[in-house]
């Protein structure tokens, strides 16, 4: 199965509901009505995109019904969709980053969004493409994570720089980049602990980490990546915000879109914060993570 | 949150004052602040549509505009409704009558089973229960590791797979029956996470449920799930059946609203919650308090929950006496300060009281410097017990002594020994105040600048 057919495969469950509604809607109306679009309201709002936003794009499409841009109730979902993907390009295109050997990710988040498993996904995907992969594994707070790691790591053939638990996290990552260079390794993904956005010294603790990559990989090409659940509601925002406020977050990984959520606060985090979606993860092989797509994603989402 | 919901609803209502008789427009536009409220606190939008029934219907019987606070009144009944919807009062765990008593855990992936599985039983143990653990989870890697490690933190016999390849209901009906020879009278079976809309992982639920028989299934939900709350409990609902739901991750900024949500599509009540990273971090629910949290409006019996159990009352008392008699030591002080640690971050402090959300801002950018604690620790068990009674014979030489032993500048010293003198002066007024108080454990020094 290609990947484009596996996000396929698993996007539509999460879409067929919605869609579905839509569709009806669509081809029962005649004219744009204002039953119409007050259901398009209430699907933005079920996605989690956030009370604001869904309001802000209900009156943009009001006003484009209004200007006469759209006349037909058939061409409503299409335009709502184009301006959600449009709104979720992502626009980096990584040229503000050294081109360099050695590349780091630094995958953060709360507990339970799904680190480890993506960060397992993601060592996957480059050694797919020929890239020489190690994992730091610096969640040394939660009970048993540097097993968790570790067993993902077996199972893709990665190498793991472990310390033990409760260890300082900066020293894994120190070491971590030490091998990095010593066995000429490609790409560096550190694991951080998952642990809320309100702890004030786990805040300290990524900056101490992203200060030891700085300094220690300063040539590296660098990335700090952002999980978020898409069963997440509003509060993914307030995440995204805190992590944002102390570090230079360049990217998010969504996960868990192969349940019913359709991961709205994505948009929102977009919108905000500008910070584009880079990976979707849809499932719990390790092919199932994928580079984001804009058009997908507006597409599952209305 | 709260503010600006009463805020807005007061400046509806301002304008509607002197028209004489409520439309139903009017009362509509208030409706449209609070379903707005809601929906940012991640209620479901079906549920908020129900809920905003109830409430204009109450509402309009009401007599609203006749109040001077219309505002306030309308939040009052929006907070009232929300409690009796929440489930009213406390709803306790089922204790079955012929021991054991099975316990399952269900959830989404990351929603904290494993955590809660530790917490709920550290908890039954010290209300007096004998529970172990089951291992159920055989498919996240290190999942069984994981509630090892926490078991054997907590010297409570754990059941795991006794052979590779044995099924999480057979697993479970292992732990069930081993419970009698384990000595333990209550089984707490941690399961796999899985997605509701996973047929043959939702059947293996219902496979454990038929095998181990258990008196209680609860659904573990992260406090930060947003709309799918409701398919996600449904499902587990209609698939599994559950009898209760814990909370966990309420030691977020999540508002939580999808608590409210599940209640309404299952009718099921919430036992427990989960609000901290510790062991011990865990209690039952209590809808006011959820109520409250979910307006925004502060979680002050929360607080004072949290303040009791960590402040000594015996050793508060003792502190007012002294402080009566003017005999507060640096000792004393120090005693406080360790109080006030165990407390946790003041940030999430704040945040608990109402109305302190813009405050909160504030505080992030001025950070309560928490190393500025440490060091005031240092510099005073750097002192010798004469010096800690009576601070008035730390002369120059000796503030250099302690500067040197606790690492820090005489001007450290110095500083601190003024703002001792300040918190003593500060308790002097104090004592003029009213005594017996509440528990009197709120008498904290003033330090820092």
């Amino acid at each position: 199965m290609g990947l484009f057919d596996r996000l396929k495969q698993s996007l539509t469950k999460t879409r067929a509901a919605l869609s579905e509604k839509v569709e009806r809607l669509v081809s029962g109306a005649i004219t744009v009505d204002e039953q119409l679009i007050e259901d398009l309201h209430d699907a933005l709002i079920s996605s989690d995109i956030g009370v604001n936003i869904a309001g802000e794009m209900i009156s943009e499409l009001r006003k484009a019904v209004n200007s006469g841009q759209i006349r037909d109730a058939g061409e409503i979902r299409s335009w709502l969709r184009e301006s959600i993907a449009l709104l979720m390009v992502d626009d980096d295109d990584g040229q503000h980053l050294l081109p360099s050997r050695l590349k780091v990710d630094v995958v953060i988040g709360v507990n339970g969004v799904g680190k480890t498993t993506s960060i397992a996904k993601m060592a996957h995907f480059h050694q797919q493409r020929g890239e020489r992969v190690l994992i730091a594994a610096a969640d040394t707070f939660r009970a048993a994570a540097v097993e968790q790691i570790e067993i993902w790591a077996r199972r893709t053939g990665t190498g793991v720089v472990k310390h033990t638990a409760g260890a300082d996290p900066a020293a894994v990552v120190y070491d971590a980049i030490s091998a990095a260079k010593a066995r000429s390794i490609d790409r560096l993904i550190v694991d951080t602990a998952g642990r809320l956005h309100n702890k004030a010294n786990l805040i300290e603790e990524m900056k101490k980490i992203t200060r030891v990559i700085e300094r220690e990989a300063a040539e590296a090409e660098r990335r700090v990546l952002l999980v978020i659940d898409a069963t997440t509601g509003q509060n993914a925002l307030a995440q995204a915000k805190v992590f944002a406020e102390s570090l230079t977050v360049d990217g998010v990984i969504l996960t868990k879109l192969d349940g019913t959520a359709r991961g709205g606060v994505a948009v929102a985090v977009k919108r905000e914060l500008g910070i584009p979606v880079k990976w979707v993860g849809t499932g719990e092989t390790l092919d199932d993570l994928q580079p984001f797509d804009s058009r997908q994603f507006a597409r599952a989402l209305l | 949150m709260f503010s600006r919901l009463s805020e807005k609803l007061e400046q509806t209502f301002k304008r509607l004052r002197g028209k004489g008789k409520l439309t139903e427009t009017d009362v509509n536009e208030a409706m449209r602040e609070i379903r707005v409220a809601l929906l940012e606190a991640d209620v479901n939008l079906g549920v908020v549509r129900d809920f905003i029934g109830q409430v204009k219907s109450r509402s309009i019987g009401a007599e609203v505009l006749e109040s001077l606070t219309p505002g306030q009144q309308v939040v009052k009944i929006v907070h009232n409704q929300l409690i009796s919807l929440l489930g009213g009062t406390q709803s306790k765990i089922t204790v079955a009558s012929q021991p054991p008593t099975v316990i399952m855990l269900v959830g989404l992936q990351g929603s904290g089973k494993t955590t809660t599985a530790a917490k709920l039983a550290n908890w039954l143990r010290n209300s007096g229960r004998r529970p172990m653990l089951a291992a159920c989870d055989i498919y996240r890697p290190a999942a069984v590791r994981q509630l090892q490690v926490l078991a054997e933190k907590l010297s409570m016999p754990v059941t795991v797979a006794t052979e590779p390849g044995m099924k999480p209901p057979a697993i479970a009906r292992l732990a069930v029956t081993e419970a009698a020879k384990k000595a333990c009278d209550t089984v707490i079976l941690d399961t796999a996470g899985r997605l509701h809309i996973d047929e043959l992982l939702m059947q293996e639920l219902a496979e454990i449920r038929r095998q181990a028989k258990p008196h209680e299934v609860l659904l573990v939900i992260d406090a930060m799930i947003g709309q799918d709350a409701v398919a996600v409990a449904e499902s587990f609902n209609n698939q599994i059946g559950i009898d209760g739901v814990i909370v966990t991750k309420l030691d977020g900024d999540a508002r939580g609203g999808a608590v409210l949500s599940v209640r309404a599509v299952t009718g099921r009540p919430v036992k427990m919650v989960g609000v901290g990273e510790k062991i011990e971090d865990f209690q039952p629910f209590f809808p006011d308090r959820m109520a409250s949290r979910i307006l925004g409006m502060g979680d002050v019996l929360s607080l004072i929950d949290r303040a009791e159990q960590v402040f000594d009352e015996k050793k508060a008392g003792e502190l007012a006496r002294k402080m009566r008699r003017e005999q507060f030591t640096l000792d004393d002080f120090l005693d406080q300060l360790q109080q006030l640690k165990k407390l946790g971050p003041l940030e999430s402090l704040i945040g608990m009281l109402p109305g302190m959300g813009k405050m909160k801002e504030q505080l992030k950018r001025a950070r309560i410097d928490h190393s500025e604690l440490k060091k005031i620790e240092a510099i005073i068990r750097s002192m010798t017990a004469n010096e800690r009674a009576d601070s008035s014979i730390i002369n120059g030489s000796r503030r250099r002594r302690i500067a040197a032993g606790s690492g820090t500048r005489v001007q450290d010293v110095n500083r601190l020994l003024r703002q001792f003198g300040e918190a003593k002066k500060m308790m002097k007024r104090l004592q003029n105040l009213p005594a017996g108080r509440g528990k009197g454990g709120f008498n904290l020094p003033f330090f820092g600048n």
